[in-house]
């Protein structure tokens, strides 16, 4: 500690951007470690996410399930109720845990504990932090799809060995989500904003893609048209389509819509972030 | 602009400007180099500029026109390599509130990629030295304003910066909380390390810095050492004189001449002089009724009232 | 000063902070039911056959879903004011402080805050009640009854709410609650399904939890099928409920805000 100011700093020569890139990457697991820290005592709230979707199969799945005859869906695959619910649900936990997560904890960081401008004085910049949040709500969100997973499998709901992939594809729509909500907390102003993109954006996705019913042929074609220009929807038909065996054209289609809207949103919050933090 | 900068310059800022996003100038051509080992202070009232030019010099405030070099580098270029060898207190604590004092030290250090057995070593010497040991394991909240600020020096420490920026570092502080800092600050200085302080209190920064800019609406308007600054800008001693209402409506001229010169102020008049008494004499000698006289040495709020004709603090 | 006088003080304090918001909270403290019943009762009722609707009772699955709805709204409503804005007044708002600096005993918080939840409740019931009609679910002129019912549920599930909130310093213990109360009794209390289809030592735990009495109530009185024998039972447990959870609320926190 009683060294001298040193003034014989080597210059840094210009790594390329590739190196650059994955430098901060790297350097971004450091936020997930400090997440970590934080919630080494709290980590009954963080497993307690996971008994949510398991309530709904539980629930609804098997408890509508014992009345509703299985069904066939629109490719011809007769599915008990269950087995129709269940991969929906998995969407939908990784949509609501990397949602919630980015929106409320991320809000609070970024505009009353001030806790990112601490982090922006180190070599940290927007990047890692951006990539830490996502990263973290990311392992929340393996958590949870890893658990209903292991529940479906239990319950004999997974139909086909295609249902492995069921488990990443749950995290690319976790990575997709936490984007969004990255983007989307940005924009809010107050605790009481909230409730617009919990309220009118959420929970009519959770109720409307396809979770607890086909929507083709039960809702107006004009409102099918928009719904399949919504994320969940592509979630869950990415993941259905895994779990029930039916991987084709559409299946692709959701995956790439997935892929497109998280680089969207990423690249959104990466630049409300910026234009928050920096001035 | 190519000024070749002097090698051994910290920081070398050559028509350093910025300008927001509202169209608001907040700092306006500065021209200033920083030496290691000193203390260098940026002196002036709120607004005048300093926290700007500390958020610059920290990168986290994008230059709008001039020169900047921290320890080398450009801020455009090089921020990442620029923060990882300074050492930053703000004005307003950012500690993390979700962590403990230990904690804070320790993921701050991870975030410079400080090893762990490095990071634990300085991690205990730095809550020595910043005497929060026995709070190691508190949370950050309940800390009194003078312990978070000291727990805030510790953090930008932790990486064993060339340079340390401190803005307004004891402004909100009660007068023991601010002695202490000042005396850790000392100690810093004692050990070498070079130092930003950034104040509107005279007394710090004629307690704590080597070499003095005087900063006012954007701009520089002196440098030097105090005592430099002082000697140039103002007489030896300053002799202050309260008068009754009455007394001061009809002065009238009455103090010519017996000083280099008289400051009004709303409350008392300032003549500077190079010997107050024989001032205070000669006051008596022509028969003007003072209320109260104090003869004082001049200090950096002379200065500041010399050159910019407002006071340091408003 | 009265019970009654205090508690309506404390009622229109929170009248005044409403009015700015009851725009959206009208919309969103509605819109979750609301929609909860055009998905499932539509989208999911297309997938039962007639037979399937056996299990309901013979009546179309939105139909005996709706009630259920109502009942769970009036509890998830008073589950939102009865914890963190509480909790809010309590500690960092520090409103109880202030009032009860004034004659104002916690006694009165308490049932001023009850008064507040019923008046929210009856409300939204109002309304959602209205949507059931349109939606052509109401048999019976008895239904209206189910505005002071849900209000019942309501403060009966608001008085325990506010006894835990008081005893709570931070939001970990209200997360354990959504997660494992709320939610469940949620999903689990005939609100859905009917409780036959649990297994039966399941359903009887179902039995003693407090929505679901509130759920045959309100059922009954909307689709004109309450049994009388029941209806007695059910009042009472919702009626007990509501007088514990008064008594632990009011307990709890004049503890808390003297210590």
């Amino acid at each position: 500690m009683t060294t001298l100011a040193r003034t014989d700093v080597p210059r840094s020569s210009a790594p390329g951007p590739l190196a650059t890139a994955w430098s901060r990457v790297w350097r971004a697991r450091r936020l997930v470690e400090r997440n970590i820290l934080v919630y080494r005592h709290q980590w009954i709230i963080i497993v307690s996410g996971a008994f949510e979707p398991v309530f709904y199969l539980l629930g609804i799945g098997l408890g509508l399930g014992a009345i509703i005859e299985p069904f066939e869906l629109a490719n011809g695959r007769v599915v008990a109720y269950a087995a129709f619910v269940a991969p929906a649900l998995v969407a939908s936990a990784a949509m609501n845990g990397a949602v919630f997560e980015t929106i409320f904890n991320v809000f609070f960081k970024l505009n009353y504990a001030k806790t990112y401008d601490g982090v922006l004085a180190t070599p940290m910049g927007i990047t890692e932090i951006a990539l830490g949040e996502l990263l973290w709500a990311l392992m929340r969100s393996t958590l949870y799809a890893v658990v209903m997973f292991l529940l479906m499998l239990a319950m004999g709901l997974i139909l086909s060995p295609l249902g492995v992939l069921m488990v990443p594809a749950a995290l690319l729509v976790a990575a997709a989500f936490a984007a969004a909500g990255l983007a989307g907390t940005s924009f809010l102003r107050t605790v009481n904003d909230f409730d617009i993109p919990l309220g009118l954006i959420v929970m009519p996705m959770f109720l409307f893609s396809g979770t607890f019913f086909p929507i083709e042929g039960v809702l107006p074609d004009w409102l099918v048209t928009i719904i399949t220009f919504t994320p969940l929807y592509h979630g869950i038909g990415l993941i259905r389509g895994l779990s029930t065996g039916i991987v084709g054209l559409e299946q692709l289609v959701s995956l790439g819509y997935l892929v497109a809207f998280f680089g969207v949103c990423l690249w959104i919050a990466m630049r409300q972030m910026e234009r928050k933090l920096i001035k | 602009m190519t000024t070749p900068e002097p090698p051994s310059s910290l920081v070398h800022a050559r028509g350093l400007t910025k300008r927001y996003a509202n169209g608001f100038t907040a700092v306006d051509g500065v021209d200033f180099d920083v030496h290691p080992g000193r203390a260098f202070g940026f002196l002036g009232p709120n607004g005048a500029g300093k926290t700007s030019t500390m958020r610059m010099i920290a990168c986290s405030s994008p230059i709008t026109e001039g020169t900047l070099r921290v320890i080398g580098m450009d801020p455009r270029t090089q921020a990442r390599e620029i923060k990882a060898r300074l050492g930053v207190v703000p004005q307003i604590d950012n500690l993390d509130t979700e962590l403990t004092v230990r904690e804070n030290l320790e993921m701050y250090a991870r975030y410079f990629d400080i090893p762990r057995d490095v990071a634990d070593e300085r991690t205990e010497e730095l809550l020595a030295f910043v005497q929060l040991s026995e709070r190691a394991k508190d949370q950050v909240e309940p800390l009194s304003g003078g312990m978070k600020r000291r727990l805030t020096i510790a953090r930008a420490l932790i990486n064993d910066p060339n340079l340390v920026i401190l803005d307004e570092p004891t402004t909100g502080l009660d007068p023991q909380a601010r002695h202490l800092l000042w005396e850790r600050l000392y100690q810093l200085k004692r050990r070498g390390r070079t130092l930003i302080i950034t104040t509107h209190y005279m007394d710090e920064a004629e307690q704590l810095c080597d070499h003095l800019v005087v900063m006012d609406k954007a701009k520089i308007v002196a440098e030097g050492s105090p005592r430099q600054l002082i000697d140039q800008h103002s007489t030896r001693e300053v002799l202050e004189l309260r008068f009754t209402d009455a007394v001061r409506s009809g002065l009238d001229g009455k103090l010519d001449g017996l000083a280099d010169r008289v400051e009004e102020l709303p409350d008392r008049f300032l003549l500077y002089t190079t010997d107050g008494e024989r001032t205070l004499e000669q006051v008596h000698a022509r028969s003007i009724p003072v209320e109260s006289a104090l003869v004082r040495r001049s200090s950096l709020e002379d200065v500041f009232l010399r050159l910019t004709g407002r006071s340091l603090i408003e | 000063m009265t019970v009654l006088a205090g508690s309506g003080r404390v009622w229109q304090r929170n009248f005044l902070v409403y009015r700015r918001l009851w725009h959206r909270s009208i919309a969103f403290g509605f819109l979750q039911p609301v929609l909860f019943l055009t998905a499932m009762g539509i989208g999911v009722g297309a997938l039962m056959s007639n037979q399937d609707l056996a299990a309901f009772g013979g009546v179309p699955y939105i139909d005996w879903l709706g009630p259920g709805l109502l009942s769970a709204m009036a509890m998830q409503t008073a589950t939102f004011e009865s914890t963190y804005p509480i909790m809010n007044k309590i500690m960092w708002g520090r409103n109880y402080e202030a009032m009860l600096s004034t004659p104002l005993e916690t006694r009165n918080l308490v049932i001023g805050e009850l008064f507040w939840v019923a008046f929210r409740i009856g409300t939204l019931a109002a309304v959602f009640l209205v949507v059931l009609a349109v939606f052509g679910i109401v048999r019976s002129p008895f239904a209206v009854l189910a505005i002071p019912v849900a209000m019942l549920i309501g403060v009966a599930f608001s008085s325990c709410l506010l006894a835990f909130t008081a005893t709570q310093r931070n939001d970990v213990g209200f997360s354990a609650l959504f997660r494992f109360v709320i939610n469940p009794l949620f999903l689990f209390s005939g609100t859905f399904f009917p409780l036959s289809n649990l297994p039966d030592q399941v359903a009887w735990i179902a039995w003693l939890t407090p929505l679901y009495h509130g759920v045959q109530l309100v059922r009954g009185l909307v689709l004109d099928s309450l049994s009388l024998a029941a209806a007695p039972i059910h009042l009472a447990y919702l009626l007990t409920m509501l007088s514990v959870g008064v008594f632990l609320a009011d307990r709890n926190l004049r503890r808390r805000m003297a210590g």
